[in-house]
């Protein structure tokens, strides 16, 4: 993965000062082709536009086409460059092949991820569209129902997805705009989800970020330079799926829309709200003491024969000690989508995981969570979906084009 | 909330008492030199050093970090050694924790206390006469006490009115007087609802009475009112097969076990000042996330009933505390009682019968209005337990 980086990350993400920072940070470009597709262990920017598609030709080549011309413009726009002819200075009778907002602009570290929904092997009528069931991996299948999920079906699923990540807003919404553009006819948006402010750190040179509850996130977060860590629980491993071999050095893809009762939460006691978390809301660190970065104590007796990190506190209960090491890496984002009808923020967190395996490593977490975890009292799972995130694209090749081989 | 509730044997700090355990930035060893009711306390493995062991009386704040390897606790106790006057627990190994306390003038004695064991590490305190405040009135630990005593009185009549109502709910139900038990239903949840906080906070009883259909684990099986709600209300149901007799009387004998279990743990419990302030708060979150909204009775749409019963628990609950407030905020109390008010006037317009019209029966704007209410409400509730410990 270290040859996905055009420009160091060094210059991507560089000290503490935030207005030095900001203009390096617009510079960074990352390289489209790869190993591994960008946007996984590439340092998390800014701000996101993530779509899911439904496929409505029932064509393998029609699709097999679209991946073609996506792969080819996402390879454009990742270079901060315009999609398929540019912007301006094409036949001025026709509508230019590129929207033209990111005219300008650098590439501002866009990344373009891509994956494929379980519907996209078998549609919900159990039809094999493209004739690749036999090709489906066992992992990926709807992810069961949880307690708490209140899901929106409006929001959730979809045969395809395009995670769009960059430290430009204009230049996420960009790609996304002209990938939907140029699909429209072979697939159509189900559903996208714009997101602000990462809320994980994926390099050991990022700070940790905040949620909308103010707390720390993703302090235990798998990180780029641990590439051990990597292979052991993110990427998919050649063997671990006979049927599908294709996915090897790919990764699966929990995206989970989570509203926040923000009012509420606002009107808990500070001691409380370090209580459900299991970290103090300034340093982060855990209650069992030290620094952010210092390994919770869950043993460390506290007051009233009570541990000190409490027995329902989110740190405690989704630790990769409390389920066997298992580890993701989380690449959410804040989201505000205004407000909504009672007048209280539509906002959470949109919650973006890559692992190896979602039976494994997402869905024994999850179920922890809605069952014991402090913090559910203060959220609503109302979007969900899971895709499969083929390995990168080699050179003349298209994504996903071990699938279709 | 899930925290908010409860229901403790021992008596909290009180008098005096507390509390505010704000995070504070980690601090030096010297207080701050222009305050003199600011103090630095340094708790190691094996001292307890304060910036100073005199203070004028009024607010003081203790900013307590742990410079030891294990979780210490910060006690201001009074002349005896005995009385806890304030307390600050929880306090991990480099982390600080600000305790403030009203203090009167007086001798007292403070204590660190590394691993939570023994008596702690002791010093004298004084707290000398100043013209600000510290006053504590005499009446204080009377209306603390009465408010206690009451409380206890109020959540064993509801719970006791809660059994005989689900007793009379399942034997209609049983019996197949679907519109007798249709009427019974929000009536006796009423009872649930204005003591909800308490009987939430038994996580094994909860689950198994007032479950939705959402909140179900994987291989969980649904029992409890809503169960029933949605067998007596299948409407907004696709494809319900309705239950069999045999069914009913388990689904009915169960809820009616766990009512009768949840009565008798009611009668263990005792309640601090601080406890049944966190329940007015709580019960309101309660409103706020399930009631105005209309997701606690999908099938019956009876959630008014619901949202009554909330505000009347948090009511009392704030109107036992409320002499305590009204020494402490004057503002405070105000503020609660109108706002109080205000709701229950919204709440009074959509009356109907002895009950209130069905939720789907209100407009979008009136459930705005409801829920601007709550809001409200709820912030100024908020701040009632430190108010009440203050």
């Amino acid at each position: 993965m270290a040859g996905a980086f055009a420009v160091g990350r060094g210059t991507a993400h560089a000290g503490p000062d935030g207005a030095a920072t900001a203009g390096d940070v617009r510079q960074a470009a990352y390289a489209f082709r790869g190993a591994h597709q960008a946007g996984i262990v590439t340092p998390a920017q800014d701000r996101l536009h993530f779509a899911a598609f439904d496929v409505l030709t029932d064509d393998r080549e029609e699709l097999v086409s679209l991946l073609q011309r996506w792969t080819l413009a996402s390879e454009q726009m990742t270079a901060g460059e315009p999609a398929g002819d540019g912007a301006v200075g094409g036949d001025v009778r026709l509508p230019p092949d590129d929207t033209g907002e990111a005219l300008d602009l650098p590439a501002s570290g866009l990344t373009v991820t891509f994956g494929f929904g379980p519907s996209l092997f078998r549609d919900a009528d159990g039809r094999d569209r493209f004739a690749i069931a036999d090709r489906q991996p066992e992992a990926l299948r709807d992810l069961p129902h949880f307690p708490g999920d209140v899901l929106d079906p409006a929001r959730s699923g979809g045969d395809l997805c395009v995670q769009a990540c960059a430290d430009d807003p204009q230049v996420a919404v960009h790609a996304i705009r002209n990938l939907a553009r140029i699909g429209f006819g072979t697939v159509a948006v189900r559903w996208s989800q714009l997101g602000f402010g990462r809320t994980s750190t994926t390099s050991t040179s990022q700070s940790t970020p905040r949620n909308l509850f103010g707390f720390k996130d993703g302090t235990a977060n798998v990180k780029a330079e641990e590439s051990a860590a990597l292979d052991e629980h993110v990427w998919v491993g050649s063997g671990d799926d006979p049927r599908a071999d294709w996915l090897a050095g790919g990764s699966y893809l929990v995206a989970r829309r989570i509203n926040m009762t923000i009012e509420v939460w606002d009107r808990q006691p500070l001691g409380d709200q370090e209580m459900f978390v299991g970290r103090t809301k300034g340093a982060g660190a855990p209650l069992s003491g030290g620094e952010e970065h210092t390994a919770p104590d869950f043993d460390m007796p506290g007051s009233n024969d009570q541990p000190v990190i409490p027995v329902d506190a989110h740190v405690r209960v989704v630790h990769p000690g409390q389920h066997g090491g298992v580890r993701m890496l989380r690449r959410g984002y804040n989201f505000v989508d205004g407000s909504d009808a009672l007048g209280g923020l539509d906002a959470g967190l949109f919650f973006i995981a890559y692992v190896r395996d979602p039976a494994t490593h997402f869905v024994p977490v999850q179920l922890a969570m809605s069952k014991s975890d402090a913090l559910v009292e203060y959220l609503k799972f109302t979007g969900s979906a899971l895709f499969a995130v083929p390995p990168g694209v080699g050179p003349g090749e298209h994504v996903g084009q071990a699938l279709f081989t | 909330m899930r925290k908010t509730l409860v229901a403790v044997a021992v008596a909290l700090p009180l008098l005096a008492a507390c509390t505010q355990n704000a995070d504070t930035a980690p601090s030096g060893g010297s207080g701050d030199a222009a305050d003199p009711r600011a103090l630095t306390v340094d708790s190691s493995a094996d001292a307890c050093t304060l910036s100073a062991t005199e203070a004028p009386a009024g607010t003081l704040t203790f900013d307590v970090t742990n410079s030891g390897d294990q979780v210490t606790e910060f006690y201001l106790l009074g002349e005896d050694g005995l009385r806890i006057v304030a307390e600050v627990e929880n306090i991990g190994p480099s982390i600080s924790r600000a305790l403030t306390v009203n203090a009167p003038a007086g001798t007292y004695v403070t204590a660190c206390k590394p691993g939570m064991t023994g008596e702690g590490i002791r010093g004298d305190f004084t707290v000398t006469e100043s013209d600000e405040g510290g006053d504590v009135s005499a009446d204080e630990q009377e209306l603390v006490d009465q408010a206690e005593a009451n409380y206890a009185a109020y959540v064993e009549d509801q719970s006791a009115q809660l059994l005989e109502k689900t007793r009379d709910f399942v034997e209609r139900y049983k019996a197949g007087e679907d519109d007798a038990a249709r009427a019974l239903y929000p009536v006796a949840r009423t009872h649930w609802e204005r003591i909800e906080t308490v009987a939430e906070s038994f996580g094994d009883l909860d689950p198994m009475m007032d479950a939705r259909e959402a909140d179900l684990e994987p291989g969980q099986e649904w029992t409890g009112w809503h169960r029933i709600e949605k067998d007596l209300w299948p409407q907004r149901a696709q494809d319900y097969t309705p239950l069999g007799d045999d069914e009913r009387a388990t689904y009915a004998d169960d809820l009616l076990a766990n009512t009768e279990e949840l009565d008798s743990r009611v009668q263990d419990l005792t309640y601090t000042v601080d406890a049944i302030a966190n329940g007015s708060r709580g019960l309101l979150e309660e409103v706020a996330t399930g009631k105005v909204t209309g997701e606690e009775e999908y099938w019956s749409r009876t959630d008014l009933w619901d949202f009554q019963a909330n505000v009347d628990g948090a009511k009392v609950a704030w109107e036992g505390v409320q002499p305590i407030v009204e020494e402490k905020d004057a503002d405070l109390a105000d503020q609660l009682t109108s706002r109080f008010e205000e709701l229950q006037d919204l709440l009074d317009a959509q009356r109907e019968g002895d009950g209130f019209v069905t939720y789907d029966q209100l407009t979008p704007a009136q459930v705005k209005e409801l829920s601007n209410a709550v809001n409200a409400l709820s912030e100024p509730l908020s701040r009632l337990t430190a108010a009440v410990l203050s």
